[in-house]
């Protein structure tokens, strides 16, 4: 039960690591990390990117749970899902985990002589 | 956000005999599963193939900071992927610290590494990608886990 619970966060890391593995995605929740929703419009100041190329990045984005958008009148706008980002931090459980398992061989490897 | 990872283990062992498994280069790799090239050696840097089945593509780099027998032994280090040419990951490095203390029973050992706050989000990523690349590296902890725990 652990492991296909272990198998399934590794495949959504994945997918969210994916998401994240691009610079203008990176800059992008940079600038959605205000709390509050942004526009497209908003969101493009000073990227040097279409609005269409724009939009894919978001729809990736939103794709892998980091972004939501909502239709507010006339306009699109965006928000930041932070809980989406929770895994990342969780890669310090992973090291951990990675020591206690060093820890077991280097203790095997001084008590059993 | 958490910097640091904090672990402590008591070892039915001497002090010094714990001391020789971390800091001979020959049996740190033997335990940790790294085959380090180069003895450790204050300010120098060794690096070597991490052995570890399902991490065998990448490859450990470290710069010893301290060696303090029987009290402190410190390095920094990363981890870069085994392809000639390659990159390392951003500036993933992070510190380790062993510290050493004789108790009635043997040693007690802190393992401390820290450095992780400094990480940002894009080298969080292209570290986990690596990481995940690693096949089956989980069915590997699960399979160590079972086999101690049994």
């Amino acid at each position: 039960m652990l492991k296909a619970k272990q198998q399934s966060n590794s495949a959504n890391n994945a997918r969210l690591f994916a998401a994240l593995g691009d610079n203008t995605r990176l800059q992008l929740i940079d600038r959605l990390d205000s709390g509050k929703p942004n526009s497209i419009s908003t969101l493009n100041a000073g990227l040097k990117l279409s609005r269409q190329g724009l939009t894919k990045h978001l729809h990736v984005l939103e794709a892998a749970g980091i972004v939501k958008s909502q239709k507010v009148g006339r306009e699109l706008q965006f928000l930041l899902k932070p809980e989406a980002l929770i895994p990342l931090h969780s890669y310090l459980e992973l090291y951990s985990e990675q020591w206690d398992d060093a820890m077991t061989r280097l203790r095997t490897f001084v008590e059993d002589e | 956000m958490q910097d640091k990872i904090e672990k402590t283990i008591d070892l039915e062992a001497p002090i010094d005999r714990v001391w020789r498994a971390l800091t001979d280069h020959h049996e740190f790799g033997a335990w940790f599963r790294v085959a380090l090239e180069k003895p450790f050696i204050v300010g120098e840097k060794t690096e070597g193939n991490i052995t570890y089945p399902g991490y065998e593509h990448m490859r450990l780099e470290a710069m010893v900071e301290t060696l303090d027998t029987n009290a402190l032994f410190a390095f920094r280090w990363r981890a870069i992927p085994n392809e000639k040419g390659e990159s390392p990951l951003g500036e993933l490095e992070t510190l380790v610290e062993f510290k050493l203390q004789s108790i009635e029973s043997g040693t007690r050992l802190w393992i401390i590494e820290s450095g992780f706050a400094s990480l940002s989000v894009e080298d969080a990523a292209r570290a986990e990608a690596l990481r995940l690349n690693a096949q089956g590296w989980q069915m590997q902890i699960e399979n160590i886990k079972a086999h101690v725990e049994s």
